[in-house]
């Protein structure tokens, strides 16, 4: 359906995608992941025809994005970064808008609007202005823009950014509805996302493909080691060495070095294991028996930079001393608050 | 067609649904009223001068519409740019041109459609004009022709700072440089032919060609000659021409 051949796109001195090739099978959701500036955007960017790519090529629906566009925008529905809306327009007048320009028959276009407003929930704001919306609707009439012609392709760039919890999960149930009759590609920084919603994940940095699989392959070729975050109540000068004297452990460092919003207490580490060993039980263990007082055990999150670390340096993971991933992809805020 | 038509119905409902299109249409009709009632009283004083003189009466359409158009020129080289800064900045801030450029549209009927939409607010702020000239036709007998070659003048010149403003606004994503620059343009654009004024025949000649209002005088007069109806055309067909590529190298350049 999507089918991406080695694209570069250069922009003066600075290339922002490289070499970068894929293809999309009808009916498939495919997660493209990256930090920011990674060339998600720029990607999708020459997939909706946006931009010409510097090299390379790539066809939509059987239709080159770049030789023949009017037909493969036909078939495309984009939801760019920040939602296009006209402010001073409703949701209704918008929507009717978009359905000219992208060639809804005159007759089917009032159906089309109420459907897709339906779909997307956002029929009780109908005739509110655009710029009076709430980001979370925003991001809905965005969506709906995108799929008011019914294309074979739908193109999201970062769908559930600057959603409420509540409206990620019905944004992704939504999106995951979809899959079937429409193709999807959808580009986030959000691991949990794309574990929850794609087939197959494409993970891009500094412009290249690091990567490309599906979601559980993904995951358990991250699997095995694990960072633990541990709180003290009172550990010894020595709680740091002994810890690390535990079997199975690989590295105990302060766990002060992300920057955390709270300064960690003095008493926290991240204690690092080795592929495929659980220390949970041994460290609680030793910890109860040297009567530190054990306030907090957990799996740490996962970031994407660990992802990427990991993907990065598969092969000398332990010399690059990358953070492991959690055993689960259990979506866990690092912002949370600490018991 | 059907997408030009929805791109210029979406401008102009722009225009109307924030304040911008009632501040130029007041704005104007407020200034043309000015030069309209000046010049009015002025007629009246002269043609009662004539007639003490035992002269015929005096000729309205030379003698006070000419005057008229001629001003109303300069205020629409002034309101211009207001009209035309926000065209393609605001959709490349906002974002919105990304869903105008991934649309199956081309970007000539986007410029198209621009510059119709742009056309419609000039058309309405010249035919609230009218009921100036309205007043005219009540108390007095001017000759329509003459009037309606002025105002087919208004619409080919505003045509151009149109064209010339829509250039301007797809250069930059800042609304106030691209009215700021518009202005300028606009203004080179009048006051060239006075760079004539000093120099030789042959560089007068040029000049006075290049000037946009110099074009309009024989409108004003009530005369349609080809020669600067092809001016004003060839000039619009540049200006979208300009934006077009403008458009089009702003894509290749991201």
């Amino acid at each position: 359906m999507i089918e991406v051949q080695h694209i570069t796109k250069q922009y003066g001195g600075f290339t922002a995608v490289d070499d970068v090739s894929f293809r999309v099978e009808r009916g498939e959701i495919l997660g493209f992941l990256g930090p920011n500036g990674a060339g998600k955007t720029t990607t999708m960017r020459i997939l909706t025809g946006y931009m010409p790519p510097s090299e390379g090529r790539a066809t939509v629906a059987g239709f080159d994005v770049f030789d023949q566009p009017i037909e493969a925008k036909q078939r495309t529905g984009y939801l760019p970064e920040t939602p296009p809306l006209y402010p001073d327009m409703t949701v209704r007048e918008y929507l009717d808008f978009v359905a000219r320009i992208k060639g809804v028959p005159s007759r089917e276009r009032k159906e089309r609007v109420k459907a897709v407003m339906e779909r997307t929930r956002v029929a009780d704001m109908a005739d509110r202005q655009c710029g009076k919306l709430s980001k979370g609707y925003r991001q809905r009439v965005g969506l709906a823009q995108a799929l008011i012609h019914n294309p074979e392709v739908l193109i999201l760039d970062e769908p559930t950014a600057g959603l409420d919890p509540k409206q990620i999960i019905d944004t992704r149930d939504l999106i995951r509805g979809l899959a079937g009759d429409h193709t999807i590609v959808l580009s986030t920084h959000i691991l949990p996302e794309v574990a929850q919603t794609c087939q197959r994940v494409v993970i891009i940095n500094k412009g290249r493909v690091v990567a490309v699989d599906t979601p559980d392959n993904l995951t358990a070729r991250l699997q095995g080691a694990a960072t633990l975050f541990v709180h003290l109540d009172a550990g010894g000068a020595d709680a740091a060495a002994a810890l690390a004297a535990i079997p199975g452990v690989s590295r105990v460092a302060p766990a002060d070095q992300r920057g955390a919003a709270p300064p960690p207490a003095p008493d926290t580490f991240e204690v690092e294991s080795e592929r495929g060993v659980d220390v949970r039980r041994l460290l609680a263990n030793t910890i109860v028996t040297r009567g530190w007082g054990l306030l907090e055990l957990r799996p740490m999150r996962m970031s994407l930079e660990d992802v990427f670390l990991q993907v990065t340096t598969e092969e000398q993971p332990q010399e690059a001393g990358a953070p492991g991933l959690a055993p689960t992809l259990e979506p866990q805020s690092e912002e949370a608050p600490r018991a | 067609m059907r997408n030009i038509l929805a791109i210029a119905g979406k401008e102009l409902r722009s225009y109307f649904a924030s304040p911008i299109a009632f501040i130029i249409i007041g704005l104007f009709s407020l200034l043309f009223g000015f030069f309209f009632y000046t010049y009015l009283t002025l007629f009246v004083r002269q043609s009662e001068m004539m007639m003490m003189q035992g002269g015929g009466a005096a000729n309205i359409n030379q003698q006070m519409i000419r005057g008229v158009f001629l001003n109303s020129a300069v205020i629409i080289l002034f309101v211009m740019p207001m009209i035309t800064m926000r065209t393609y900045s605001e959709e490349k801030r906002s974002g919105t041109i990304e869903l105008l450029l991934t649309s199956p549209i081309t970007d000539f009927q986007i410029i198209v459609g621009k510059f119709l939409g742009a056309m419609g607010l000039y058309a309405a702020m010249l035919f609230v004009t009218m009921l100036y000239m309205a007043i005219l036709f009540i108390y007095g007998n001017p000759e329509w022709r003459p009037i309606a070659a002025g105002y087919l003048g208004l619409l080919l010149m505003g045509g151009c700072f149109i064209s010339a403003g829509l250039f301007v606004s797809s250069l930059t994503k800042n609304q106030i440089v691209a009215g700021i620059l518009t202005f300028a343009v606009f203004l080179m654009l009048w006051v060239i032919d006075w760079i004539g004024e000093s120099s030789s025949p042959t560089t007068k000649a040029i000049v006075e060609h290049l000037s946009i209002t110099r074009h309009f005088d024989d409108f004003a007069r009530g005369v349609v000659d080809t020669n600067h109806v092809i001016y004003y055309l060839s000039f619009i067909t540049f200006g979208l021409f300009l934006t077009a590529k403008s458009v089009d190298s702003e894509r290749w350049r991201g």
